[in-house]
């Protein structure tokens, strides 16, 4: 059964509408990534789900039980979760008191505090900061004290909003360290919004897309990166090769796709005249001097229009006839002395293709 | 020109002897705008926190007059108090007019919109993140409403200190409803006023140093707490 769980939600601000009748089930223990550009509505989908806000429409059920819209059912419930907000707001205490102040709201004895205060201060390095003042700490320090907060409280579900926007690298990892002990070892269901693709896919065990205020698809990191469900979802998760081609043959479950002449073979149970688009990973494609002899379906004469590198990898730009783009290291691409004009073959294989409808509209 | 020079040096002298009729002057005003001051923090704190937290119809516009307030003149507030607790008002059975307890009485009518607007805009300092921050950790209404008076503790000790120094130093109002009676409702504005009418410089410019004087600390103390 689902620890928690959102029926037909719906949201508006005045007249926008931030969330379109969204549904979400949670089970205990999970860890949910919620990913999407600034302003999907990843940030008012967190508030509701932590009872600070009342959606338009829609239910949502915790541990079973339906939510009411008002009354002191709410308190309870919101005191098993916890947030920790985009922007750290620590209140202008001691970071002792920061911390202890959600125990004390719980009504927890003096000793008790004492003794769980230290143990997450010290969880989260914190130690010996006990008496400064938590608005004097720098960025990173003071959102620890905001998870620190958080922990303390050792609840059912964390929520995290953008935990590491606008922090160091150091302190990103750091922040991330914790959240993956956290789920280790507390079995904390928690949902995480991040516009860090590389981070959800890295922290969660299912990642869901929001765009636009819908909840485009949901799956494994596996799924949601390699099997994009339609050119929103592909373009925001950084398929960079979306091409365009009708299916002109299918034989048993492997479709060929007529793009600008060129036969690509992919594996899709579309029908033959269904325009589709074909989405390449561009680490999927391998580049080479010659022809050669493998299992890979499909293998195109190119001519490389571009070549920059990142971090210890290149980005080609080639084209063969429709526009591909390659990732390689850098040490293959000098290797192959890829550079504007040089001609090679890109070669990938069937199951690197993934294909998906295209809408006309 | 001397005789200025020599009230003033008079005017020192007085205050360095400890002089017992200055003193007891200084003591009752600060005896009066002291417990004014404080009635006034126990009824605007509470109603400001309500106010703030409360969404209600015509929010803005009781916001609106409560600022208003802040500049009613003193001699209204006297007029108004003297008619509410005169033999023929609706409080003249109690007898307390030309009482210390109705200067209290006035200057906590002074300065409660005072306390109450600065009140208000010292909360709205705290912001909704920080509100926002203790419902998630799950502050009740109370608790809620507790930390945020905590959070904004400089500014609402501001608005105290405000409140007193305007309590202090008005004069319309204690002269009207306290009568200025020698050992009695005498305070340090209303005693300036005589003495001075009456010639007697020196008595009136050492209660006027002590007055700036204490205008001086509230004004540090004030600085002490903005830069927090």
């Amino acid at each position: 059964m689902s620890l928690i769980e959102v029926v037909g939600l719906s949201h508006s601000y005045g007249e926008r509408e931030v969330l379109k009748s969204l549904n979400l089930g949670l089970s205990r223990g999970e860890v949910f990534a919620l990913i999407g550009p600034t302003g999907a509505g990843k940030t008012t989908l967190l508030r509701i789900i932590d009872l600070l806000e009342i959606p338009s429409l829609g239910e949502m059920y915790f541990d079973g039980k339906c939510i009411p819209r008002s009354g002191k059912q709410r308190l309870e419930i919101r005191r098993r979760m916890a947030f920790v907000h985009q922007k750290p707001q620590v209140f202008n205490l001691s970071v002792y008191d920061n911390v202890a102040y959600g125990l004390r709201w719980r009504g927890e004895r003096k000793n008790s505090i004492a003794e769980r205060v230290d143990h997450i201060l010290e969880m989260v390095g914190l130690e010996g900061y006990e008496n400064r003042n938590a608005r004097t700490l720098s960025g990173g320090e003071a959102q620890r004290v905001a998870l620190a907060r958080s922990l303390v409280l050792e609840p059912e579900v964390l929520l995290l909003d953008e935990p590491t926007a606008n922090l160091d690298p150091v302190s990103t990892a750091k922040i991330e360290q914790l959240i993956s002990y956290i789920a280790g070892q507390h079995k904390t269901t928690m949902i995480m919004a991040t516009h860090d693709m590389s981070q959800g896919q890295q922290l969660a065990g299912r990642i869901g897309v929001l765009l636009d205020g819908k909840l485009v698809q949901t799956g494994s990191a596996n799924d949601i990166f390699r099997l994009p469900k339609d050119e929103e979802v592909a373009n925001f998760v950084g398929m960079e090769n979306i091409i365009e081609g009708v299916i002109i043959a299918n034989n048993e479950g492997v479709v060929t796709v007529n793009i600008v002449g060129n036969a690509i073979e992919a594996v899709s149970n579309y029908p033959v005249g269904k325009e589709v688009y074909a989405c390449i990973r561009p680490e999927d494609i391998t580049l080479a001097l010659s022809r050669t002899r493998s299992s890979a379906r499909n293998s195109f004469h190119a001519k490389v229009t571009q070549v920059a590198s990142f971090g210890p990898l290149s980005r080609v730009e080639i084209d063969c006839r429709f526009r591909l783009v390659a990732l390689v290291t850098k040490m293959s691409a000098e290797e192959l002395n890829l550079q504007e004009g040089r001609e090679v073959y890109a070669t990938f294989k069937a199951t690197g293709v993934h294909i998906i409808e295209r809408k006309t509209s | 020109m001397t005789e200025i020079w020599h009230g003033l040096i008079k005017a020192v002298e007085l205050i360095i002897s400890l002089d017992p009729g200055i003193m007891e002057i200084a003591g009752r005003s600060l005896r009066i705008s002291g417990t004014s001051c404080l009635l006034a923090s126990l009824i605007s704190l509470p109603l400001g926190s309500l106010i703030y937290f409360h969404q209600f119809r015509g929010k803005r516009a009781v916001i609106n007059i409560i600022q208003t307030l802040f500049s009613v003149p003193t001699v209204v507030i006297g007029l108004f108090v003297f008619v509410l607790f005169s033999r023929a008002g609706p409080l003249g059975e109690t007898g307390m007019l030309f009482t210390p307890a109705v200067m209290v009485v006035g200057q906590m009518i002074l300065i409660t919109p005072i306390l109450l607007g600065l009140a208000i805009s010292a909360l709205s300092g705290v912001g909704k993140e920080v509100v926002d921050a203790a419902t998630s950790l799950g502050a009740s209404g109370f608790q809620l409403t507790l930390l945020i008076l905590r959070e904004a503790r400089y500014a609402v000790l501001a608005a105290v200190i405000m409140g007193f120094g305007r309590a202090i130093s008005e004069v319309g109002c204690a002269m009207m409803i306290g009568g200025n009676i020698r050992g009695f409702t005498r305070v340090m504005t209303t005693a300036i006023a005589l003495e001075t009418s009456k010639g007697e410089l020196e008595l009136s410019m050492a209660l006027g140093i002590i007055l700036l004087f204490l205008a001086l600390i509230i004004n540090i103390a004030l600085n002490r707490l903005q830069q927090r």
